[in-house]
């Protein structure tokens, strides 16, 4: 039987480019650690609209709730699970104790890499101007 | 043991059941407890309409417009952008406003005169027929034909259907072109649709449409249809109305004192 010739130099060395390029990610990140998100908390307010839990897995879902109903169904007010009531609005509720987008929904959602378009148009400054 | 094998399935059973069912419960009982209710001093109606007694309505006022404008945030584009331009609420000439021209023979008085035109909030929408995303509905217990903003993926379907031409889609980022922004009523997006909300925003609160509030001569009145001693019935008692093409079968619910 014949053998089949073959370059073991040039073969081999092309397997050791693509394993650098396809590990390049790795490489070029090694030893970095993406900083921590540290959104700022309000200091005067101890309680969001629901637990703090609730709010850091679920927000988008209450957000989402608060559309429908003010847009669609016409309620404007929610009450949570202790009975406080509040009205349903990003510029009016949530701003109230988050004042600077900067400091809290945007670090979280940089870090995640989620980029909701809420504030496209909904403002983020009371009043007006 | 007799029967052990039966039973170690019947509680192996049980067992895998309240494993899977555990974290159901838990996030049931985790999710918040959702109550939503209305303020206490929101308009309620079933029929909601709007008479413009264009007798008492100034040629030269613009009150009506600027309030609606400035409260719910509408762009004033620059005259070359006007084919672009978003409307709410804005003037018509007569022959314009009613093609099919309902007065053969026109008084002077009403050539050349701005009439408030706006979305007429129809008893059978074809706006709503048309929308692929129900971004644009009746909502059924006062009959305001209402956007949801944010489903509307700006299609323009509803702007063929509407034969009024009251809507209007966003060409450019309307930040651009707001000298002032309004932050109880949010802006719009480039690429959606827009048009008159009957300010369900401010019947919400309590309040009367922005236009009939900035009408110093009272030429716009709001009322429920359905309600015989409704501020709107009181006039369609006593003044012939005319609407705008009433032919089309879309029942507007805007009617003009001429």
């Amino acid at each position: 039987m014949r053998m089949v010739p073959y370059d073991k130099e040039k073969i081999g060395a092309g397997l050791l480019i693509f394993f650098v390029i396809f590990t390049l990610p790795f490489w070029y990140n090694r030893g970095r650690a993406v900083a921590p998100a540290n959104p700022v908390l309000p200091t005067d307010y101890k309680t969001c609209v629901e637990s703090t839990d609730y709010m850091k897995t679920s927000h988008m879902q209450l957000l989402n709730t608060w559309r429908t109903e003010v847009v669609r169904y016409g309620p404007r007010y929610y009450t949570n699970s202790q009975g406080q009531r509040y009205k349903m609005s990003l510029t009016d509720t949530c701003l109230d104790c988050h004042p600077k987008k900067a400091d809290f929904c945007d670090r979280c959602h940089n870090y995640a890499a989620v980029f909701p378009y809420c504030w496209d148009c909904h403002l983020t400054e009371k009043g007006t101007r | 043991m007799e029967g052990s094998r039966r039973d170690f399935l019947k509680l192996a059973g049980l067992s895998a059941l309240g494993l899977g069912a555990a974290p159901v419960l838990a996030s049931a009982s985790k999710a918040a407890a959702q109550t939503f209710g209305d303020d206490a001093k929101a308009l309620k109606g079933t029929h909601w309409a709007m008479v413009v007694d264009v007798s008492k309505c100034q040629d030269d006022c613009q009150d009506c417009i600027a309030a609606c404008h400035e409260g719910h945030n509408v762009p004033t584009l620059p005259p070359e952008k006007k084919r672009n331009e978003i409307k709410w609420i804005w003037h018509e000439e007569f022959e314009n406003a009613f093609p099919e021209q309902p007065i053969a023979y026109l008084p002077e008085k009403l050539k050349g005169k701005p009439f408030e035109v706006l979305c007429n909030h129809c008893d059978n929408p074809p706006c709503v027929r048309v929308c692929p995303t129900k971004a644009t509905f009746k909502r059924e217990e006062d009959g305001i034909v209402l956007m949801d903003f944010h489903r509307c993926i700006g299609c323009r379907f509803c702007m063929a259907a509407c034969p009024y031409g009251s809507r209007s889609f966003n060409w450019f980022d309307p930040r651009l072109y707001l000298a002032k922004t309004n932050s109880a009523f949010p802006t719009r997006a480039k690429g959606v649709v827009e048009k008159c909300n009957f300010c369900s925003e401010q019947l919400a609160i309590g309040n009367l449409p922005l236009c009939v509030r900035a009408c110093k001569n009272e030429a716009l009145v709001f009322g429920d249809l359905n309600d015989p001693n409704s501020a709107v019935r009181k006039i369609l008692r006593e003044r012939a109305t005319i609407r705008r093409k009433p032919e089309l079968g879309t029942g507007p619910n805007v009617f003009y004192v001429i």
